[in-house]
């Protein structure tokens, strides 16, 4: 009962990590209509600078919020310089972007930082066991921080002026115009943020499963089925989604198919999704009377 | 004092396929003038392409400066808003965030007042206040397109049929709106309408568009009285 315990636990705290990935997907999905393949691989570049900064002598906080907002600016730059180009291309060209993306930000962060694991340090240690050692301090941390996260950016799109312009320019770019919004500017933005919850994700997994540039691969695709599970173009789905993964995929990994096949459960999650409900369990659907 | 808008040899066009063929016209301040033909004359288009949304040449004034080939939000921003045909409201948001939108621009302190006055305009509007746009009925999202419009406070305000699907009453309570609309505010208004006989009973000057070239323009009154102009152009 207590493993049992111990493994859902430890499923929500990586599932925070999916559900913050998921909702940066989500994001970019709703305001191109296209998943970003290389959301991970640029949460893995960022979690590589903040690791950097900690070396260079950072406190772990201080590089922490460094970390966020150089991600930050490079998710803009990426769309300013990358994606703007190709804003009217068809699909396959995103598509094309996107991998060529995923290689070059995975490439580019091995050739600098190497392709050797590295320890990532957690800022959350204890020497007390917590909760008669049922979670770890880091899992409780990274949790919290999760939360945190999704809270602000919850609240940052329900209630601040910018957060209502950029759903608008998402939702209808054409309207968007036209009230003045500058709707380039706003895609840019969106991602920005979602640049910047990767990386939160990157610095949070990193103690976990270690750091080298490949890390992020199978995380995105546990949150990309976290994603399909709740309903890609619904922000609280694709969150939820994250968690119920998390969770699912611990549980399987310990009590059904063991570990080597654990990233089998995303992929069964994702085939299952399309099949059954392709829209997600909390898929948006948009009531319209004509 | 140059008129609130003028066009000068406005060409416009989708592709290689030119639907405006040089049109002059004026819009004055504080007054209506209706854009009347039949479908395909190049309505929508002319209104598209004051507000940059499509590609133009010529040249188009507002207030004496130059703003085409600007962007869209731009031309916004210096006070030109437009109701587009398919009304361009948020579905997906609720009725308050559309009026929210409709202000974005403004940083004046007197956005809560005018939304009191679009509530005293729009009734309706303020018992939908939380509901998602997508729910409401086709005459209140007219409506609430016509309010997120005039809460730019714009100077000038292109209308792409009003009318367009809408009951026979609604389209009475709209004409309405939009007459104390025009009395209330020094507003100027460049309405494109199917409905000529509508349009004309509301506007003070009157352009008729046929395949993309201006052929008759005039006081409206003049326009409703010639019956060779009606017949032969408005059919009615």
């Amino acid at each position: 009962m207590e493993a049992l315990a111990h493994q859902i636990i430890a499923g929500i705290a990586t599932g925070g990590i999916y559900a913050s990935l998921a909702l940066a997907l989500v994001m970019i999905y709703q305001a191109t209509h296209h998943v970003n393949f290389a959301q991970g691989e640029m949460a893995t570049l960022s979690t590589f600078i903040a690791l950097s900064f900690i070396q260079a002598g950072m406190p772990y906080w201080v590089a922490f919020f460094a970390t966020i907002a150089v991600s930050f600016l490079i998710g803009v730059a990426v769309e300013r310089l990358l994606m703007r180009p190709v804003q009217n291309a068809p699909v396959l060209t995103h598509v094309g972007v996107f991998i060529g993306l995923l290689l070059i930000i995975g490439n580019l962060t091995g050739w600098v930082f190497g392709y050797t694991t590295k320890m990532f340090p957690t800022p959350f240690e204890s020497d007390q066991p917590l909760f008669g050692g049922l979670v770890s301090a880091h899992q409780l941390g990274s949790t919290a921080v999760t939360l945190a996260v999704l809270l602000l950016v919850y609240l940052f799109f329900r209630h601040t002026k910018l957060g209502l312009a950029m759903r608008a320019a998402a939702y209808n770019p054409r309207s968007a115009r036209l009230v003045g919004i500058r709707v380039g500017w706003m895609l840019a933005l969106g991602w920005g943020l979602a640049a910047a919850i990767g990386a939160v994700a990157g610095m949070m997994i990193a103690p976990v499963v270690f750091l080298d540039p490949t890390m992020m691969l199978g995380i995105l695709l546990y949150a990309f089925a976290g994603a399909l599970l709740g309903g890609i173009d619904n922000p609280m789905g694709a969150v939820l989604g994250g968690f119920a993964v998390g969770v699912l995929e611990n549980l399987a990994g310990a009590y059904v198919v063991g570990t080597e096949l654990k990233l089998t459960v995303a992929l069964i999650i994702i085939i299952g999704v399309l099949v059954i409900r392709p829209s997600g369990l909390f898929g948006r659907v948009v009531l319209s009377r004509v | 004092m140059p008129a609130l808008l003028e066009a000068r040899g406005l060409h416009a066009g989708y592709g290689p396929t030119q639907v405006l063929h040089g049109l002059d016209f004026t819009v004055e301040e504080g007054g209506v003038t209706a854009l009347l033909g039949a479908n395909g004359a190049g309505k929508t288009t002319t209104l598209r392409a004051i507000s940059g949304m499509v590609r133009t040449t010529g040249e188009v004034l507002f207030r004496g400066e130059r703003i085409d080939g600007r962007a869209t939000e731009d031309i916004a921003r210096r006070g030109i808003a437009h109701v587009p045909d398919g009304r361009g409201t948020f579905m997906e948001l609720t009725v308050e965030e559309n009026f929210r939108l409709g202000a974005y621009i403004r940083r004046d302190a007197e956005v809560q007042a005018d939304f009191e006055r679009m509530w005293a305009l729009f009734p309706r509007l303020r018992q939908r206040w939380r509901q998602q746009a997508g729910t409401l009925s086709g005459g209140e999202q007219q409506m609430l397109a016509i309010a997120r419009a005039l809460l730019l406070r714009p100077r000038l305000l292109l209308m792409d049929e009003p009318s367009f699907g809408l009951a026979p009453l609604i389209v009475e309570e709209i004409f309405g709106i939009m007459r104390r609309v025009r009395e209330e505010s020094r507003v100027g208004i460049l309405l494109v309408e199917q409905n000529a006989n509508l349009a004309l009973e509301l506007a003070d000057h009157a352009y008729l568009l046929e395949t993309g070239r201006i052929v008759i323009s005039g006081p409206a009154a003049e326009i409703r009285r010639d019956e060779a102009i009606r017949r032969s152009y408005l059919g009615y």
